[in-house]
């Protein structure tokens, strides 16, 4: 007669008890499980849980703020069908295409710089960079380094692997390339191009010796266990930066009707990726100002925030970046000079 | 004085435009104020400029320390 044993299930574990210890304690970051209690954390420990995260990016981060302008060298007329995106050609938006010139951009960097950014990021609305936008930019960045002291960054698409070189080889010191969207989910935002493809090109920036930015867009129907698995997947990928953008319903757009996502999923989304990502840059990006508003923009840097993009974003308008200054001021955490950039 | 909304190009007589006018305060005018015309603008970090063919560019800054 074979002896059953009585199954022993260990007692679950309260995962703010766990994550302290594992995350800020050890500076582990959290499993894709682990990431979905988080975010089905219930409303009233959600102050709580942002505590933690705020204690994690500065046990891990340090107090420093990174600041960043970004401009759209080439707007509008995308041939991508990404549902979010006001600038996809497919869509009925009311974005019409516009190229940026080399005076008006190096004007952007240095009022970018004016403000103490360190970074500022050339952006395209491509699919990849052709010949055309690929000579824009070799001016462009030789414009704005014989001009103003600040980083350069750049966001073109998916890049070739001679073109992440060249492009290092310029200067550009850092990439973005958003996986947007957990690869489950991909297939429902994008299907002009494929998860895979952003993540070979994120591969390929890594290996150029670019650091990567690589953002996340929530808000756009995924589910909780869909913005874990983001979160996890981009604890793979380790990233320099995660751009962390909130879902601004755009007109025309497959998208454009859905609800704006609610603040306190918003919080709750920024401390699970701080726990998931103790040591990454973990930015503002778009869509804050609409969903978390003044309060919730204030909680969500002292819940693992630690990057701001001040001033307007790429065909939208953000906050007078003398009030995120101030309000950093007010916090006490120092903006992140260049020389500590570099 | 403004005869179309900024936002969707429609004319101001013909509704509330409640929508339109809490849109503008995180979007720059994406249709000509006089002749409803979808213009071209360019955002940049602290200003914004919208060109109608017919009716010129406005340039507005966005920025109180710029």
């Amino acid at each position: 007669m074979v002896k059953v044993q009585p199954s022993v299930r260990p007692a679950r574990q309260d995962i703010v008890a766990v994550a302290r210890e594992q995350v800020l304690g050890r500076g582990e970051p959290l499993t894709e499980a682990q990431l979905v209690e988080v975010l089905q954390t219930p409303d009233g420990r959600l102050g709580e849980l942002l505590v933690l995260a705020h204690e994690v990016r500065m046990r891990w981060c340090g107090p420093e703020v990174e600041v960043e302008g970004i401009v759209s060298l080439k707007t509008g007329g995308c041939p991508e069908d990404c549902h979010f995106c006001g600038q996809s050609g497919q869509f009925s938006s009311p974005v019409r295409s516009v190229w940026l010139n080399i005076p008006e951009l190096v004007e952007a960097a240095r009022q970018t710089r004016a403000t103490g950014a360190t970074e500022f990021c050339i952006v395209a609305a491509v699919r990849g960079p052709d010949e055309r936008l690929m000579a824009q930019l070799r001016e462009g960045v030789k414009a704005i380094r014989a001009a103003v002291d600040i980083q350069i960054a750049a966001s073109l698409g998916i890049l070739t692997r001679q073109q992440a070189g060249e492009l290092a080889g310029l200067g550009v010191h850092r990439y973005n390339h958003n996986l947007e969207t957990a690869r489950s989910y991909f297939p429902q935002v994008v299907t002009t191009h494929s998860f895979q493809e952003r993540w070979d090109t994120c591969m390929l920036v890594k290996e150029s010796g670019m650091e990567l930015c690589c953002g996340a867009l929530v808000g756009m129907g995924e589910t909780t266990r869909q913005r874990a698995e983001l979160a996890a997947q981009l604890g793979e990928l380790g990233p320099y930066e995660v751009p962390l953008n909130f879902l601004n319903p755009r007109p025309g757009t497959p998208f454009g009707d859905l609800p704006v996502m609610a603040t306190r999923d918003a919080l709750r989304t920024i401390a699970a990726f701080r726990l998931a990502l103790p040591r990454t840059v973990l930015r503002y990006a778009g869509g804050r100002e609409l969903t978390l508003g003044d309060l919730g923009t204030r909680d969500g840097l002292l819940g693992g925030i630690n990057a701001v993009i001040v001033g307007n974003y790429l065909t939208t308008l953000g906050r007078d970046p003398t009030k995120d200054l101030a309000l950093l001021a007010d916090m006490q955490m120092p903006v992140k000079a260049l020389n500590a950039a570099l | 004085m403004s005869t179309y909304c900024g936002q969707c190009g429609l004319s101001l007589a013909g509704g509330a435009h409640e929508v339109c006018r809490r849109r503008a305060e995180l979007e720059p005018p994406r249709y000509c104020s006089e002749c409803g015309r979808r213009m071209v603008v360019q955002v940049t970090p602290d200003r914004w400029t919208a060109r109608c063919a017919a009716h010129g560019a406005t340039t507005v800054s966005t920025w109180t320390g710029g």
